[in-house]
């Protein structure tokens, strides 16, 4: 990670909610580079959620700097320079999946030849050639989630924010589009901060793991995830994979978030 | 590359198949109604009820295509007080429904007033509008029509504006769009389906808003004086008559508004429009 290449920098954040004057975040510092692929894990309740739409100018931290390719983050915002995925696809049922795929594109100005190549372009990235003209309703989960993905990543933005985006989605649909979404990565370029709940999901994408802990919401660790790239899902059954899974259950725990009497993670992320 | 989950919705069925569905659909309700026909007639012939209560359905279509000529006319009259009321209520409800999910304290300090308003048995103002615009004036009928279409409407379109979920919002945020933006884009689609289905219940509020109307007095021309002349001279085969009319413009009137739902909103899925 060059440090010349800060593409989200964040100094002593907090973010308290004014209506119950709960402090849902507190000094958070964090440097992301380019390339990189981030992922906040924590309990519900840690900010992670929180965090995302601060970087994205979505809600205004109460304290704090935000910077996101050298400027103020609402900037960045006017310069569409964000490509956001929410746990859900959040299509607009009225358009159909090219026109949901093309919308950013429509709002960014293209004309209506670059807009048609470029959907076409999405379309087959996610593998869903042959559906531009369905409306949301006529896909499946896991295939309105790829639509949604194409949609943030249409206009090539320079930072891809994730929020939990494969959470609703089974177990198989989740390793498969965990896998795409690797691959899309590695073709586009971009930078990505991924929120997930699942440790396991966080290991296997992330080039790096930041732990966040709750009341109020702080970073407790930051795990380097060095396992070699490009990742398959063999890499699930790694000794290595293990280990660094571990690392951050530990780094969980001492942060709050794997309280000793609390319930254990579900079984699938022991591994 | 990935096999799809789903694949792509069976093409429509062949012309056969349609019909048989239509059938399907229908058949019940066909039944029903011959059924309701064949009581009506029967009931009225073999009972020997009095003709000022129910006259035979056979004697009432034939009074819908003696005086076919009068009663369409009255029908035209009528249907046009009704348009105008449901146009200006409508396009008055919409409007401010825009404007108060755009500025929401506006909205806050209106919306105790909208409720009273619309508590208030509208039809009881009809000799007072008949007052203000002249018992002649086709304005008079669309005035108790325009408010009587407004409330639902205006409810409705801005429920329709405001229960956007907010990551559509916020989607649409992070791709630098304004307020203008979001309206044009999230809000007004959104509020489409909502919209029709207030406009489907408002054209029969306009219907009643304008016969109702007449009642008070109004232009001899109107369906609603006419149902009240001839019920007056016992010509309740006429009266009767004027009545089938007013149904049969009423349900067109409905059937246009719903034709124009399908199209407007046609990325529904089926099951969801009606």
């Amino acid at each position: 990670m060059s440090q010349s290449e800060q593409v989200v920098s964040l100094r002593d954040v907090s973010k308290t909610f004014e209506r119950t004057g709960t402090s849902a975040l507190e000094g958070i510092e964090l440097e992301i580079g380019r390339r990189e692929f981030i992922s906040l894990i924590g309990p519900s309740g840690c900010g992670k959620s929180t965090l995302l739409r601060i970087v994205g100018d979505l809600i205004q931290p109460s304290s704090g700097d935000v910077v996101v390719n050298g400027k103020p983050a609402h900037q960045a915002r006017l310069d569409r320079d964000y490509g956001i995925v929410f746990q859900d696809a959040v299509l607009y049922e009225w358009r159909t999946v090219a026109k949901n795929i093309g919308l950013p594109l429509e709002m960014g100005g293209w004309d209506r030849r670059r807009r048609q190549e470029r959907v076409h372009e999405m379309l087959e990235l996610v593998e869903l050639t042959g559906f531009a003209d369905h409306h949301p309703w006529q896909l499946s989960g896991g295939m309105q989630q790829r639509v949604s993905i194409a949609r943030a990543l249409s206009f090539s933005p320079a930072l891809l924010l994730m929020d939990e985006p494969f959470g609703a989605l089974d177990e198989m649909t989740r390793e498969r589009l965990n896998a795409e979404l690797l691959g899309i990565w590695a073709e586009t370029g971009s930078t990505v901060i991924f929120v997930t709940h699942s440790i396991a999901e966080a290991v296997f994408l992330s080039t790096r793991v930041v732990v966040m802990s709750p009341r109020p919401g702080r970073i407790s660790g930051v795990v380097e995830i060095d396992l070699p790239q490009p990742r398959t899902n063999e890499l699930r059954e790694d000794a290595r994979f293990a280990e660094l899974i571990r690392d951050v259950r530990r780094v969980l725990r001492r942060g709050g978030g794997l309280d000793e009497h609390e319930e254990p993670l579900p079984v699938e992320e022991r591994v | 590359m990935t096999t799809p989950i789903v694949a792509a919705p069976p093409r429509r069925a062949g012309w056969v198949g349609l019909v048989g569905r239509r059938l399907r659909d229908w058949g019940p309700a066909a039944v029903v109604f011959l059924l309701g026909i064949a009581a009506w007639e029967g009931y009225t012939q073999l009972a020997d009820v009095e003709f000022f209560l129910l006259p035979p359905l056979s004697t009432i279509l034939e009074t819908v295509w003696n005086d076919r000529d009068t009663l369409w006319s009255a029908g035209w009259f009528t249907f046009k007080e009704a348009l105008g009321g449901f146009v200006i209520g409508s396009a008055a409800a919409i409007l401010l429904a825009l404007v108060l999910a755009r500025w929401r304290s506006v909205g806050a300090a209106l919306m105790p007033f909208a409720i009273a308003a619309n508590a208030i048995p509208i039809i009881a103002f009809a000799p007072i509008t008949n007052n203000w615009f002249g018992l002649l004036n086709p304005a008079s009928k669309m005035a108790i029509s325009a408010v009587l279409v407004f409330f639902p409407v205006f409810v409705n379109t801005l429920r329709g504006l405001t229960s956007v979920r907010p990551q559509q919002v916020e989607l649409m945020r992070s791709y630098a769009a304004g307020e203008l933006e979001i309206f044009r884009r999230v809000r007004f689609p959104n509020a489409l389906p909502y919209i029709f289905t207030a406009l489907k219940v408002a054209t029969v509020l306009a219907m009643i808003g304008a016969i109702v109307g007449d009642y008070f007095g109004g232009s001899q021309d109107a369906l609603g004086i006419l149902i009240r002349r001839s019920a007056g001279i016992f010509a309740f085969d006429l009266a009767w008559a004027a009545i089938v009319v007013a149904s049969v413009v009423g349900i067109a009137f409905y059937a246009a508004i719903a034709a124009a739902e399908r199209v407007a909103t046609s990325w529904q899925p089926a099951a969801r429009v009606e």
